[in-house]
């Protein structure tokens, strides 16, 4: 019996409001490199070009895992939930 | 008990609730409605997205710092998402206390803090059909960082 291949690491990447509509999307599935941080993916996806580029300009961006606010320095694992967005304004 | 809705609520019906445990000597509430003005004038609606499951989970841990900080009975958070127009009503707080003043200051707590920590944003219709996304305010801020928050 031959082993099946391993399945790329990925992660779940979700945008909300202003962000959400500046990229055209809600949600991708990025491939994740080993030992990569929040700070790695963002370049990562910036790298595509435009609208992407606009990641990693001066607008406050604002980074969740698992729905808990993190740093960008912020280690990623298989199967994580990134969001980001702009900063919040409810109430 | 945390509800996030697209559906108005009733302030009556939450302040019922919050009253019949007998312990309580006061309840404080706080009600956000749609204004007329906001970072544009001629506010007609505003439109709310939100993300769910963190907001749910960041505004329990909320009303857990309260409960750590003041003795409260109950605390009860409702925000609505979705289209809401000129006047509905936007978001209640009410907290249960023996004391009215852990019940005004742990409402004053959550609502402020939900303001820079919850996942909601809020976007600004105007008469003239135009929209934009809110900015978060520096005094926002300043208010959650005097509590400790933010």
């Amino acid at each position: 019996m031959s082993a099946s291949p391993q399945a790329e690491p990925t992660i779940t990447v979700k945008f909300f409001a202003s962000l959400r509509e500046r990229l055209g999307t809600d949600e991708l599935t990025a491939p994740l490199s080993a030992g990569a941080t929040v700070a790695d993916l963002i370049g990562t996806l910036a790298e595509q070009g435009t609208p992407w580029d606009s990641l990693k300009g001066d607008r406050p961006l604002l980074v969740a895992v698992n729905q808990a606010m993190v740093k960008p320095s912020h280690p990623l694992k298989p199967g994580d939930e990134v969001a980001l967005f702009p900063p919040v304004t409810g109430g | 008990m945390i509800r996030i809705q697209t559906e108005d609520f009733d302030v009556g019906t939450e302040i019922a609730a919050l009253e019949n445990n007998g312990r309580s000597g006061a309840i404080a509430t706080f009600t956000g409605l749609v204004r007329n003005r906001g970072d544009r004038q001629d506010v007609a609606a505003l439109f709310l997205e939100h993300y769910p499951g963190m907001t749910e989970n960041v505004i329990a841990d909320l009303i857990d710092q309260a409960r750590g900080r003041w003795t409260i009975d109950d605390a009860r958070v409702i925000h609505r998402v979705g289209h809401l127009p000129l006047g509905d009503r936007i978001v209640f707080v009410g907290v249960s206390s023996a004391h009215r003043q852990d019940a005004f200051a742990a409402c004053e707590f959550i609502m402020d803090a939900l303001k820079t920590s919850a996942p909601f944003w809020k976007k600004e219709i105007t008469a003239d059909g135009e929209s934009h996304w809110v900015e978060q305010k520096d005094s926002d801020r300043e208010k959650a960082k005097g509590w400790g928050n933010g």
